[in-house]
């Protein structure tokens, strides 16, 4: 077997036994990376990587993260490594700081190598709005890796890094991670830092894992979790993430959500969601009906929120502190000028939307009504969880689209997170993991549950991961 | 006589003297290097996140606290946005709908004792913006400018009050005790001219005995409360030649010119501005638990005005004694701790005259002089027992100043104790029979020539003599009163 | 079809003046499209509008935090080099910007 194809566990695993060397893990990898068929990566950190491996290697003991490579979404802030968001806007810029989570996984003995392709600003649902590359799907390379986090997704999918970190507002890791047959997992929000991450969304936006067995993102989950200083909504974490070891779903109540099932998901996911129902079911679970009758609403919902919040976020790229401005003889035109001409359409599109939601005569009608709405979202999340211990519906209403598909139109883009929206939405945690494919086509299960029930939901997603034996490999990596 | 009432309420930005700034830990600093005191937060760096700084909640309690308002139990922060290179996240976090202060109510007090009730709209927390500086001479004619970012995000309280004050005069009254009250607070150097505190007023006019309210302009940014009083001024007679004129007054912000008298009008913006305010993700609500309001309540110093009324209803000050005594917390301080200890009218004046004025020649301050508040009592008791004249004591007072001795020691020392009855008429018995044409102009009733004999008795006596017994003597040896 | 299209939700001088306030500066054509486009999403963000939320208050934070406060201890700046270092025009040790009117 390939070093690459090694989960995390099981490379932490051969560290531990002497059977391999982190400058050995780091090579294999960087092997693939350098390749990068699905042009996951924005930037690779080759020397750094390197070094950091042999230093660790020379450590008495290892960090608990032993000296595994990992990706990182390039909406992260990493010092010295260029840091783009996607943008043109950041074309080049060397961060002076590092992300808290990205700091914490590497004191555990992470070792980043590089930077991975994403939608500008975190924007969109396919990558396909990077400034600078699209991301191919591995499990086909017509096809979209899903986004905003599809450099992430892709990386791990294509195992040039066994595990990475992704962000998520509205379902920028669950969406690609479904799409991409692996697994991904958007935390509570206030779980990890949000300082370094590059605001998309304030109120919504989360880092979290990717990997390829549920396992791998508990182990990088745990390093990560906890109040950071530096970040006034980040919460302490009660207890710690545990790794799940569940084989059975005995006495657990899964809720499927009704709205979320019905027109629009498409019929091979529905089927692929429906047999690991019954899987569950098999495990042991009990499985009801669960309606959220504002979970529709959340996509509207969102998008006032989310513009609203990136139109005053992205304002601070003007081009004076940092940046390329287009010259101008005057303030005026340099701003708009610089603004106009580097930001791509659909980051324009979010800020002009957002900008009409906030002003003055519209804040009342929309950004006002949209964030009463997200309370009865929250309300309704709340009382779905008194009944039930898991939401369950799919991660995406459709398998991964072919590249352009959904360019022209912004709101059939916008509906392929309709499932992961809500959950963002009321701030709570969710994992999508592979449940089988449509065409050749993996799909995701998302579960979600109540805020800090992450350990619940990885023991779940472990059981159903186990039973299902859902095969990660894209067709290209079978030998 | 005008048909016109003022109407000026005024907008008060403080920079608080924390140790760090508003949303993260550079330390606060003036005058040094630019952007020596900047982090990835201040300089807003893509990712970064504001924490709210302690001290600066305590302060701005503190404040709403000594203006009387309520304390909001729970309170958010809110984005301003709007683009200046000044303002480097393009919004500027402060408090919108709910700041930490309600309302209040602060009263200043005129020089004839007349009070200038003054109600507090509110008291908001929020961040200062940066440095910017206009090379090549003013705004619009600058080719390029420069941003200092040390100063941006340092902590700011917004004061702002209702338009409850009717002249120029009242309303630097207002703002000079509300100063005052700051200083006292310990929560701002509350300097005009460094910008730590600056002042907006909100100028309007309306016929007298109307009870509408005019159209109000904004006269911005004045560094000095002489300037912002001639501002109010100028602005009220531009506003009434212009309703005399049958005119109207447009809403918009001026600039008074110190150096012409004139008010302009800063060029109006193309556009309104919509600073599309929004709650701040990034930051919780503050919400003062209310023991710890009730212990910084507890930690409020004596303020101005309660001291001033003291000083007088208690202590026998004037009104004026007052006033002076309260100019500053240390000033203040050292009169209570003299006034403790001997008769509090003799000591203000001692404190505020001589000391002060002797003290001024050598540019120190009583609290930093080798004088101490018991010395000063101790001479004014010397005084009262008639041991020293009052000349002598002020020569007394200058030995202190040099030596820092008790005063006995000094007039000890120097001999300046005041001559018995008996010794000084020895001494003006000689001066009369050395002076006969003064003696004689005396006789002719030239009364005046009186300050001849005392000047040259002071002089023999090396001021050891007391004046009012001089003249008695001379009289006595002249004239057989 | 009927020839028939709903009156846009946005029109073309509040996409201009929408443009101005964010200091984003777009071609007639871009102009044009962000106006349909807009429109469009709008159109579908639009039920929110007739919804009945009375009595509902927003939530701004879905996490129940309150004074989370910083101590007023100063930490290191960065070295005027770092803060300097991307900036694209340093003036005096200052960044640079061009006249404002």
């Amino acid at each position: 077997m390939a070093l690459r194809d090694l989960t995390a566990a099981q490379q932490l695993a051969a560290l531990a036994a002497g059977e391999t060397t982190s400058l050995e893990l780091v090579d294999a990898h960087l092997a693939a990376v350098d390749a990068d068929p699905v042009q996951a990566f924005l930037a690779v950190d080759a020397d750094g990587a390197r070094a950091r491996a042999r230093e660790i290697d020379a450590l008495p003991e290892r960090p608990p993260l032993g000296g595994v490579p990992i990706a990182i979404k390039d909406a992260l802030s990493t010092r010295d490594i260029v840091t783009t968001s996607g943008s043109r806007m950041l074309e080049g810029f060397r961060p002076v700081y590092t992300a808290t989570c990205v700091d914490r996984l590497e004191a555990a003995g992470a070792i980043v190598l590089g930077k991975t392709n994403m939608d500008e600003f975190a924007m969109g649902s396919s990558t396909e709005n990077s400034a600078y590359q699209n991301t191919l799907n591995p499990w086909d390379h017509e096809r979209v890796p899903g986004g905003s986090s599809g450099g992430s997704a892709a990386s791990v999918a294509e195992r040039q890094v066994p595990w990475s970190l992704g962000s998520d507002t509205g379902g920028s890791i669950r969406q690609p991670a479904s799409l991409c047959g692996i697994v991904g997992m958007k935390p509570t929000y206030g779980a990890i830092s949000r300082y370094g991450l590059i605001a998309f969304a304030s109120s919504l936006d989360q880092v979290g894992p990717f990997a390829r067995t549920v396992e791998d993102a508990a182990l990088l989950l745990r390093h990560m979790v906890g109040r950071d200083p530096m970040d006034s909504t980040s919460l302490d974490w009660p207890g710690e993430i545990t790794v799940p070891t569940a084989t059975d779903l005995a006495g657990v109540r899964v809720g499927v959500v009704d709205e979320l099932m019905g027109e629009g998901v498409e019929p091979g996911v529905r089927a692929a969601v429906e047999a690991s129902l019954g899987v569950m079911e098999d495990l042991g679970a009990t499985v009801v009906p669960v309606s959220l009758p504002s979970a529709l609403s959340g996509l509207a919902t969102y998008y006032v929120i989310a513009p609203a919040e990136c139109s005053s976020n992205l304002a601070r790229f003007d081009g004076i502190r940092y940046g390329h401005p287009i010259p101008a003889d005057n303030l005026l035109d340099q701003y708009e000028l610089t603004r106009g001409e580097l930001f791509g359409p659909e980051v324009k599109r979010r800020i002009m939307l957002g900008t009409f939601a906030l002003a003055s005569g519209y804040y009342d009608q929309y950004y006002g009504r949209a964030q009463r709405l997200r309370t009865l979202i929250v309300r309704e999340f709340a009382e779905a969880f008194s009944g039930v211990d898991l939401l369950a519906s799919p991660t995406s209403p459709t398998v991964a689209f072919p590249l352009g598909d959904r360019t022209a139109d912004p709101y059939a883009m916008y509906m392929a997170d309709v499932c992961t929206i809500p959950v963002s939405l009321a701030g709570l945690p969710a994992i999508s993991l592979p449940c089988g494919l449509a065409d050749g086509l993996p799909v995701g299960l998302q579960l979600a549950g109540p805020a800090f029930s992450e350990n619940r939901l990885l023991d779940a997603a472990h059981a159903v991961e186990g039973a299902l034996a859902f095969d990660t490999r894209p067709p290209g990596l079978m030998t | 006589m005008s048909d016109f009432e003022p109407v000026i309420g005024v907008e008060i930005h403080v920079q608080l003297s924390t140790h760090t700034k508003m949303f993260c830990g550079c330390a606060l600093s003036f005058g040094d290097p630019p952007n020596t005191h900047t982090c990835p937060v201040c300089l807003a760096h893509p990712g970064v996140l504001p924490v709210v700084n302690e001290e600066a909640v305590r302060r701005a309690i503190l404040i709403g606290l000594a203006l009387g308002c309520e304390i909001a139990p729970r309170s958010i922060f809110h984005r301003k946005n709007y683009f200046y290179p000044d303002l480097p996240k393009a919004y500027q976090v402060s408090q919108f709908d709910i700041p930490i202060c309600g309302r209040g109510e602060f009263v200043a007090v005129r020089d004839d004792g007349s009070e200038i009730r003054v109600g507090i709209t509110r008291a908001h927390l929020e961040e200062d913006a940066a440095k910017l500086t206009h090379l090549g001479g003013r705004r619009a004619g600058a080719e390029e400018s420069v941003v200092d970012f040390n100063r941006g995000g340092t902590p700011l309280v917004e004061i702002v009050t209702e338009p409850d004050l009717r002249s120029a005069s009242d309303a630097v009254t207002f703002l000079r005790q509300l100063r005052q009250t700051l200083l006292f607070l310990g929560v701002s150097d509350c300097s005009m001219e460094e910008g730590s505190m600056r002042a907006d007023a909100n100028v309007s006019i309306r016929p007298v005995g109307s009870h509408g309210f005019g159209t109000k302009t904004e006269l911005k940014n004045m560094n000095s409360f002489r300037f912002l009083e001639r501002g109010i001024e100028a602005e009220i007679t531009r506003q009434e030649g212009i309703l005399r004129d049958g005119g109207r007054v447009s809403q918009e912000t001026v600039h008074y010119e110190p150096e012409t008298g004139h008010i302009t009008s800063l060029r109006s913006k193309e556009e309104s501005h919509d600073y599309r305010y929004f709650p701040e993700p990034d930051l919780v609500p503050v919400a003062p638990d209310p023991g710890w309001v009730g212990e910084l309540r507890g930690e409020l110093p004596e303020l101005p005005l309660a001291l001033r009324r003291r000083m007088v209803g208690e202590m026998g000050l004037t009104a004026e004694d007052a006033e002076v005594l309260t100019e500053s917390p240390e000033l203040v301080a050292y009169f209570m701790d003299a006034a403790a200890l001997a008769d509090p009218k003799a000591c203000a004046n001692w404190i505020r005259g001589e000391l002060r004025a002797q003290l001024r020649e050598v540019g120190t301050e009583p609290w930093e002089s080798r004088v101490s508040p018991a010395h000063i009592a101790a001479l004014v008791d010397l005084l009262g027992a008639g041991t020293v004249s009052v000349p002598a004591a002020k020569e007394v007072l200058a030995g202190m100043i040099e030596t820092g001795e008790q005063p006995d020691a000094v007039v000890e020392a120097k001999g300046l104790a005041q001559m018995d009855e008996s010794d000084l008429a020895a001494v003006i018995d000689a001066l009369v029979e050395a002076n006969p044409d003064q003696a004689q102009q005396l006789r002719d009733g030239k009364d005046k020539v009186i300050g001849f004999f005392v000047g040259q008795a002071m002089k023999q006596t090396n001021g050891r003599a007391d004046p009012q017994a001089v003249q008695r003597l001379v009289r006595a040896a002249v004239l057989g009163d | 079809m009927l020839g028939y299209s709903p009156p846009p939700m946005i029109d073309e001088s509040t996409v201009r003046h929408v443009a101005r306030l964010a200091r984003l500066r777009l071609s007639p054509e871009e102009e044009q499209v962000m106006q349909q486009e807009l429109s469009g999403i709008l159109g579908h963000i639009d039920a929110i509008t007739s919804m009945d939320l009375d009595g509902v208050p927003p939530t701004t934070h879905v996490i129940a935090l309150e004074n989370v406060l910083r101590a007023d201890v100063p930490r290191d700046s960065l070295p005027r080099e770092e803060a300097l270092r991307e900036a694209p025009d340093v003036v005096d040790d200052s960044f640079g910007v061009p006249r404002m009117d």
